[in-house]
């Protein structure tokens, strides 16, 4: 087990040591969400009686596209420098790969929105608070991740895999979708989202997707 | 009980496909410990997809493989601690220093005194410790290969595979290069390297498998003075593939 640790952190320092030295995908991710946020603020008039039942739906959607854009870029990259081909015949155990890229992913995810959610409270308007939001929000990045890593794992070996990986994680993440976006209504005080375990679904989500992904990841990796 | 020791790599009825394509076909290999393999064989003969089974990065569709006698489907992390492999590319980050590339593998494969171990292989393949600090991409050809090659040798593994490594190396890299395959097979480990070059070869293999069309077609002795068939061998795989 401590191997296994030391494993996973190995990895997931590695692929956050990269990040920080290029911050390729925090860039991507921050300028596309924010070009979503700005442009739904300008393109509808959104009043303040409205903004808490619209806003989280455009939160999300600025945060869900960037996970093709950014996030999911990661084992193409590994792909096509030749190291993913190294960490499948590296003594590590193939879920480690897997779980240090839903970290790494994670990470990336929660960092941006660090800009990204202030932004939205401006930008819309909004009462937030950050203790009912927090845990929406990593809910929804952890499984947003999960099933990222996994399908984008998946498409690194296909050739049309830029357009395969939207077209794939879409359908599979409306459930996601629609809990987190209620979530963050009933969290923005929300009377239509109230009654609902959203962050009971969110969880069950996460969990379902991220026993697949260690269950699953040594065939996905599979040439 | 035989005395006979431990081969460091067997092979049975290796094969390997690829949609409809066939990559290699039905091939058994035995290979022992202090062992310079030449992999020889045109562009498509399976040198590639061999090596690539043999460094376990890829799973043959029908056959078994041993390393140093470990069952790699019952024990595969413990066989992969016993391989190196450098293909086509380094296998390094670009945006990492050669010495944060092996801090990295040296990790993953749980090699002791780190620190100690990367001097050592750095000094083996006589990568200055300045080239060693500045991130990979800023580095040339030459010196990136000598640092894919620390780490592939970093955790010293039993049997080390190559996959054309003298391919954009001068003269002189080649010819260290050599000197490498050579030392480091002196020290009973097996060392396999696939090339093109049949006069390159001749310079560190005493044995060499020719492919030709995913089929092992001839294991004949290199040495100084090559085999008579071994060249012949060679064109005719070349020829096939033509």
């Amino acid at each position: 087990m401590r191997t296994y640790l030391v494993q996973v952190c190995a990895l997931l320092a590695k692929d956050l040591q990269i990040e920080f030295r290029t911050r390729d995908t925090l860039t991507a991710i921050l300028i596309f969400a924010l070009l979503v946020l700005v442009t739904f603020n300008f393109a509808l008039d959104i009043r303040p009686e409205i903004a808490d039942a619209v806003g989280p739906g455009i939160l999300w959607i600025a945060v869900v596209f960037t996970g093709p854009v950014g996030i999911g870029r990661t084992f193409s990259e590994e792909r096509d420098r030749g190291t993913l081909e190294l960490l499948v015949s590296s003594p590590v155990d193939r879920s480690a790969i897997f779980l240090s890229k839903v970290a790494s992913s994670m990470a990336i995810m929660v960092a941006a929105q660090g800009l990204l959610v202030p932004a939205f409270v401006g930008l819309f308007n909004v009462q937030l608070e950050p203790g009912a939001i927090v845990p929406v929000l990593l809910l929804g990045d952890l499984g947003l991740a999960a099933v990222t890593t996994l399908l984008s794992a998946m498409a690194a070996h296909t050739r049309a895999r830029e357009v395969l990986l939207p077209v794939l994680i879409f359908p599979i993440i409306v459930p996601l979708l629609i809990a987190v976006v209620q979530a963050t209504s009933l969290v923005l005080g929300s009377e239509l989202a109230r009654d609902r375990p959203w962050l009971g679904l969110l969880v069950a989500f996460d969990a379902i997707y991220l026993s697949l992904g260690v269950a699953v990841f040594e065939y996905v990796v599979e040439e | 009980m035989s005395g006979e020791p431990t081969p460091a790599l067997v092979g049975a009825s290796l094969s390997r496909r690829f949609g409809t394509r066939t990559a290699l076909r039905s091939t058994d290999l035995r290979l022992a410990r202090g062992d310079r393999i030449a992999l020889l064989g045109p562009n498509g003969a399976g040198k590639t997809t061999l090596l690539r089974i043999l460094a376990l990065a890829l799973s043959p569709t029908t056959g078994t493989l041993r390393v140093a006698g470990i069952d790699v489907k019952r024990e595969a992390p413990r066989a992969r601690r016993l391989v190196g492999f450098i293909s086509h590319k380094t296998g390094l980050y670009d945006d990492l220093t050669a010495r944060e590339n092996l801090q990295f593998y040296g990790r993953l494969y749980g090699v002791e005194a780190l620190e100690q171990s990367i001097d050592r292989t750095l000094s083996e393949v006589a990568l200055p410790p300045t080239s060693a600090r500045v991130p990979v991409r800023t580095l040339s050809r030459g010196m990136q290969q000598r640092a894919g090659l620390a780490r592939a040798i970093l955790h010293e593994p039993a049997v080390l595979l190559m996959d054309e490594p003298e391919t954009g190396l001068d003269p002189q890299a080649q010819e260290w290069l050599v000197g490498l395959v050579n030392r480091w097979a002196a020290a009973d480990r097996t060392v396999v390297v696939a090339t093109h070059r049949l006069d390159w070869a001749q310079r560190f293999a005493d044995r060499a498998l020719v492919l030709e069309n995913g089929s092992l077609k001839a294991d004949l002795p290199v040495g100084a003075s090559p085999h008579p068939l071994l060249a012949e061998a060679y064109r005719s795989a070349v020829e096939a593939a033509w």
